[in-house]
């Protein structure tokens, strides 16, 4: 089973892609399907310390838990209105 | 009335449609697509956003506008995609009985759009194209 992992503006150019599917097992927490995505795709590093980071479409925190099947995104800053 | 939409916003209708006899003030925000920034010409912008997420919260937005301030109702109205300058992008409009809530939850509202709802702009100009990340 696995975890639905999207990326928007400039991270989704930074990975390449605007979604990709993370193997569950070894996923605990937010923060650890980040270093697997960033682990796939080496320009998402720089993100690390701006990234905002959404479980199931409610912003969340690093050590905030995820389970088989969840949404996780990845974004910066927003910069909408 | 809470929406995204990737058509041209019409304004007045929704200004119309918000508006009931009870109301004393009716203010209009219109964010605009504008032709310049950070000293460069822009051409167009154009807008992403994690859509299940945005709605939920201009929803929130719209909650949290109605339950500080005085006000009777609020609509939220971003629009996604591309869109041309002088064209509206964000659309709020705030019926009261009085137009001091009024002005201030509007202000309130487009300050914590640009905090907390997960939309993106990305400039275009005439050398080139930038993501534009907001203040974290």
């Amino acid at each position: 089973m696995s975890i639905k992992v999207l990326f928007f503006a400039s991270m989704a150019d930074a990975a390449g892609t605007r979604e990709m599917s993370v193997e569950a097992a070894g996923i605990t927490d937010v923060i650890s399907v980040f270093d697997r995505c960033a682990g796939e795709h080496p320009a998402l590093e720089s993100y690390r310390s701006s990234v905002l980071l959404a479980l199931n479409a409610e912003f969340a925190q690093p050590s905030s838990p995820v389970r088989d099947g969840d949404e996780v995104a990845f974004f910066p800053p927003v910069s909408g209105g | 009335m809470f929406g995204l939409t990737r058509e041209p916003i019409d304004t007045a209708r929704i200004a119309r449609s918000l508006q009931r006899p009870e109301d004393g003030a009716l203010v209009v925000f219109e964010g605009i697509v504008r032709n310049n920034a950070r000293d460069k010409a822009v051409r167009f912008l154009e807008y992403e956003a994690y859509e299940s997420m945005a709605l939920k919260k201009l929803e929130e937005v719209g909650a949290m506008a109605r339950s500080r301030f005085d006000i009777r109702d609020i609509a939220i109205v971003h629009r996604l995609g591309h869109m041309e300058i002088g064209e509206a992008s964000t659309v709020i409009v705030v019926a009261s009985a009085h137009r001091g809530a009024a002005f201030e939850a509007c202000r309130f509202a487009i300050d914590t759009i640009k905090e907390i709802v997960p939309i993106w702009k990305k400039e275009f100009y005439t050398d080139g194209e930038v993501w534009i990340e907001g203040a974290r």
